[in-house]
C-alpha cells in the first residue's frame, strides 16, 4: 500500500513536470532570456506550484504526524551561510548552462532521451564529489 | 537558440500538479518533494525502509512521461539547445551547487518557498539570478 502510494505521488509529480515544461531545457534555458527568445511559461510552473503547496502545507502541517511515518522531517534552520548562498550560485550557473535541474530531469529520464542521461551521470557525479569534499572538511575540522 | 511557445495553461496545469505532489508527500511520510534530497538518499541510503519510499517515489516520477504519452500520443519534448560537453558540466557543477545548496528548484523552490523558509527564498533567489546572468553571458557575450 505505502509502495504503490509512494509511486502515485512520484507519478504525480512526473506528470506535472511532463506538461510543464520543465523537462524541456529547451523551454527552462527561453524562460532565462530575457534578451533573446523570451517565453515567461515557467513562471506559471513555479507560480501554481507554490500557491498548492502553500495552501496544502497549512492543512497538512496541522496535524500532529503524517500518515505514513512518525513524524514530519521539516528543516529547521533558517540561518543563512555562505554554503547555501555559494552552493546556490553555482547550481544556477550548472542549470543556465545545461538547461536541466534535477527535478526536471529525474522525470525525463523516463521520455529514453540520451540526453537526460548523460546530464544525470554528470549530476550523480557532482553530488559525490561535494560529498566528498564535504566529508574531507569535516575529517580536517575535527583533527 | 529554439524558438519555443508560450504555454501557461499546461504550464500552470503542470505546477499544480507538481504542488500537490509536494503536499502529499508531505501528508504520508513528512518529507519535502525535493529532487535533490530523494535522489541524494536514494544513492546513500540510511535504511532498508528509507531506500524503498524513494525508488518507489523515483520509479513514478519515470513513469510520468510515459503516462502522458499514453494519454495524448506523444512523449513530452526534450529540446536540447546545448552541446554533450555543456551538459556534463552544467550536471556537475549542478550536482556540486544542490549538495552544498542543500536543494534545488523543487526543494527550495517550490516546497521552501511554500513554507515561506528564509534559507529556501535566499537559495531561491540567488539561482534565479546566477542562471539569468549565465544565460545572458552564454546566449549573448559568448554569443554561443
Amino acid at each position: 500500500m505505502r509502495m504503490i502510494t509512494l509511486y502515485l505521488i512520484g507519478l504525480v509529480f512526473g506528470i506535472g513536470i511532463s506538461i510543464s515544461g520543465m523537462a524541456n531545457p529547451a523551454k527552462v534555458l527561453n524562460f532565462f532570456d530575457f534578451a533573446g527568445t523570451w517565453d515567461p511559461s515557467l513562471a506559471f510552473v513555479m507560480g501554481g506550484a507554490v500557491v498548492v503547496a502553500f495552501i496544502g502545507y497549512r492543512f497538512v502541517l496541522k496535524r500532529p504526524a503524517p500518515i505514513m511515518s512518525e513524524r514530519f522531517m521539516l528543516p529547521t534552520r533558517s540561518d543563512l551561510d555562505g554554503k547555501l548562498i555559494g552552493g546556490s550560485a553555482l547550481f544556477g550557473v550548472g542549470w543556465g548552462i545545461a538547461g536541466f535541474c534535477p527535478g526536471g530531469a529525474l522525470p525525463a529520464i523516463g521520455t529514453g532521451n540520451i540526453n537526460v542521461l548523460i546530464f544525470m551521470a554528470a549530476l550523480v557525479a557532482g553530488i559525490f564529489a561535494a560529498k566528498a569534499l564535504q566529508s574531507m572538511n569535516t575529517t580536517k575540522q575535527a583533527a | 537558440m529554439i524558438e519555443t511557445a508560450f504555454t501557461p495553461f499546461q504550464s500552470l496545469g503542470g505546477g499544480v500538479l507538481i504542488g500537490l505532489a509536494s503536499v502529499l508527500l508531505m501528508a504520508t511520510v513528512g518529507r519535502i518533494m525535493g529532487a535533490t534530497g530523494i535522489l541524494a538518499g536514494f544513492m546513500q541510503p540510511s535504511s532498508m525502509s528509507d531506500w524503498s519510499w524513494r525508488a518507489a517515489l523515483l520509479a513514478g516520477m519515470v513513469s510520468g512521461p510515459l503516462v502522458v504519452m499514453l494519454v495524448t500520443g506523444s512523449m513530452p519534448a526534450v529540446q536540447v539547445p546545448v552541446s554533450t560537453l555543456m551538459l556534463v558540466v552544467g550536471g556537475f557543477l549542478v550536482g556540486i551547487g544542490v549538495t552544498f545548496g542543500a536543494g534545488c528548484t523543487s526543494g527550495h523552490g517550490v516546497c521552501g518557498m511554500a513554507r515561506l523558509s528564509p534559507r529556501s527564498i535566499a537559495a531561491t533567489i540567488t539561482f534565479m539570478i546566477t542562471t539569468a546572468i549565465t544565460v545572458y553571458v552564454i546566449r549573448h557575450v559568448l554569443g554561443a
